[in-house]
């Protein structure tokens, strides 16, 4: 936090401010000292945050046309799609947005990954990230049974039914999810309002997740600590605010060629047959990004384990800042680590890969290898490797590899060498 | 040992694609050129009219169309069909509507405003008039099949004889390329099975395409605004982008002169 207090310079301005302090607020944000060595990758964070309110914003307007009712919500979204004015437009937002929602998270995700973010002292930040993308994958999930088609519906009796793999207590579970004996009317309307309400908490969550940002600042490409403010550090406005509105931009291009000309190419063909109880799809998938955790759930033959091992996926991930022991932040200044970082990205890929494909021949082994990678990855690579790892010395500020232009692994790797 | 690493990848992922050449049996599509595809991807006007025909003519007996209004029929972006020719083509069918002041519902002529007339009162009737399939509705078909039109116009020409060795039940036919090759239509388009009025020559092929055509708009009406936003939307931000980037450019300038 800026050390130096903010005074308003109007007289309301300083009236209103000491009893709302709004003003200093918006200070604190446009004088926060942020590392100037922050590459692209760090652009997400604030993609993301757009994402969400494109996602609200889109979302509202839906919902004064959508009808979330059995016999109802099929027809209703086609009349978005056909009769309100630009219902088209904002439907496939919404509907792309979702995808492009994800596609920055794990963009994010894996770049906390690489660099080392979630380690001390940003260990609150990275698991309020898992309970947000936990909520994320809530969220997607129930938004893409409101439109009521056949993957709605078989989506939502999969996923539902998984809760029936719970000893004892795991049908009254799934008959009290349903509100009544199979996915119905009821499930639709409560995973409406449930669709509704967590963006709000997941922006709740936003907050607070910036909030913790801003006590230890941004990690930075080179994972040292930085003095704030100094030479190493720019205001955040204007120049992370042009930098990030410039990657927004290039993302909203991305973005618009889904909305305006292929609409329709991440989402399943049978979601456009209005559900049927009495017919079953071929193969029923989710949507591209819960696949590599589909294929984590029918690599595990029995179905119990298998939603235990689904679930341990995600939490394994808070555990991450005490899994890995090594002290140092950034993959630039851990040779092992670096290549165990691109298996694992390798993996996460083979796993979401074949979690599109029936589980079954060389699809079914492939899934079982990866699922045992990933924990392996975790749960052994990252302890060890803290210990045996031999790291390449830190520069003594980002001042030096911002001046070589490249992060320095491999001229310092040379320097080494010549020692 | 990274070169180990990377041996291993490729190992795997030429596994994948080895197996994958093996299972994937699937027919190639049939193609042909459609004139909505692409940035600038617009509907075929005459073709739109020529499908609407054969939609009317020869799958209407069967399949409804239930969210597609007649007053869609003469909206921009569509077959663009006159609002007098529109008018006179709902005048044509007849709804049930009411009831009226004494409690009773009566048949009238069909408005503009009315969704396309279905062929059957409700599933159940079209399945009992149809050997217990259902024909499927209209509106969104050229969505629901993976493939989308090609899907749609490669089964309107893939009946065949079926191969040596295969069997079929009565009333169901061998297509090359409906999902497991068995499908319950009979063969619904053969050459001159309807006159055009524009005077084109109706071949299996033209007629197929044409109805192919037509669907897609049901499916997608607003397709030409879409498409046509999007260029404009596309345009707009990557001549914003640019002049962010020379402002960030500057910008930064005076960070780097620093250091």
């Amino acid at each position: 936090m800026s050390n130096h207090e903010y005074v308003p310079k109007s007289k309301f301005g300083k009236w209103f401010n000491d009893r709302l302090p709004l003003l200093s607020l918006a200070s604190h944000l446009a004088e926060y000292p942020t590392p100037k060595n922050l590459n692209y990758w760090w652009t997400f964070g604030g993609i993301l945050t757009f994402c969400l309110i494109t996602q609200i914003v889109t979302g509202l307007t839906l919902a004064m046309h959508y009808i979330a009712h059995a016999d109802l919500a099929f027809e209703s979204v086609e009349h978005i799609m056909r009769d309100v004015n630009y219902g088209w437009l904002i439907r496939y937002i919404h509907s792309n947005g979702a995808s492009m929602f994800f596609l920055a998270v794990y963009i994010h995700i894996f770049r906390s990954l690489f660099y080392g973010s979630y380690k001390s002292p940003r260990e609150i930040i990275w698991i309020i990230g898992i309970i947000i993308y936990l909520l994320m994958m809530a969220a997607a999930f129930m938004g893409y049974v409101l439109p009521w088609g056949q993957m709605s519906f078989w989506g939502a009796t999969v996923i539902t039914n998984l809760f029936s793999a719970i000893p004892l207590v795991g049908e009254g579970i799934v008959n009290w999810l349903w509100g009544g004996y199979s996915v119905d009317n009821p499930t639709l309307t409560r995973f409406f309002t449930l669709h509704y309400l967590i963006p709000f908490l997941i922006l709740g969550l936003v907050v607070l997740h910036i909030w913790a940002l801003h006590v230890p600042g941004n990690n930075n490409p080179v994972g040292i600590d930085v003095k704030k403010p100094s030479k190493d550090t720019v205001p955040f406005h204007p120049y992370i605010v042009i930098k990030d509105g410039f990657a927004l931009l290039m993302f909203i291009i991305v973005f618009a060629f889904f909305v305006f000309y292929s609409p329709n190419i991440l989402g399943h063909a049978d979601n456009y047959i209005e559900a049927n109880p009495m017919v079953t799809p071929a193969h029923i998938v989710p949507e591209w990004y819960l696949l590599p955790f589909y294929a984590i759930l029918r690599s595990v033959p029995d179905k119990l384990m298998g939603v235990v091992a689904m679930l341990s996926a995600i939490l394994i991930l808070a555990a991450l800042p005490w899994l890995d022991t090594s002290k140092i932040r950034s993959a630039v200044f851990r040779p092992l680590y670096k290549q165990f970082y691109w298996i694992l990205v390798v993996d996460v890929l083979a796993l979401g890969y074949v979690g599109a494909m029936p589980a079954e021949g060389l699809y079914l082994l492939i899934a079982r290898v990866a699922t045992a990678y990933y924990f392996v990855h975790f749960l052994i690579i990252l302890p060890v490797l803290g210990f045996k790892e031999k790291t390449i010395p830190l520069p003594l500020s980002i001042t030096e590899p911002v001046l070589g232009g490249l992060p320095m692994a491999s001229a310092l790797k040379k320097k080494e060498s010549l020692n | 040992m990274k070169n180990f690493f990377k041996i291993s990848c490729l190992a795997i992922l030429v596994l994948i694609g080895n197996y994958e050449a093996n299972s994937a049996e699937k027919v190639e599509l049939l193609k042909t050129d459609w004139s909505f595809k692409g940035l600038f991807g617009k509907f075929d006007r005459a073709s739109l009219q020529r499908g609407y025909q054969v939609y009317t003519e020869v799958c209407s007996s069967c399949h409804s169309m239930k969210y597609v209004s007649y007053r869609n029929l003469a909206e921009k972006g569509g077959p663009e069909f006159s609002t007098e020719q529109a008018k006179a083509i709902a005048a044509s069918f007849e709804v049930i509507d009411g009831p009226n002041n004494d409690g009773d519902m009566f048949e009238r002529p069909a408005k503009l405003s009315d969704k396309f007339v279905m062929p059957y009162e409700n599933v159940k009737a079209a399945q009992a008039a149809n050997g217990g399939a259902y024909p499927p509705d209209m509106s969104v078909l050229a969505k629901a099949r993976s493939g989308g039109v090609d899907y749609i116009y490669s089964v309107l020409l893939g009946y065949q004889d079926p191969p040596s060795g295969v069997s079929l039940d009565d009333g169901v036919y061998y297509n090359k390329y409906m999902y497991g090759n068995n499908i319950k239509m009979a063969q619904p388009l053969s050459d001159g099975l309807i006159e055009y009025s524009d005077g084109t020559v109706a071949s299996e092929e033209q007629m197929a395409k044409d109805v192919a055509t037509f669907l897609m708009w049901a499916a997608e009406p607003h397709l030409e605004a879409r498409h046509k936003m999007g260029f404009k939307a596309i345009l707009y931000l990557i001549i914003l982008t640019i002049l962010v980037y020379f402002s960030m450019k500057k910008i930064w300038s005076r960070i780097e002169s620093e250091v």
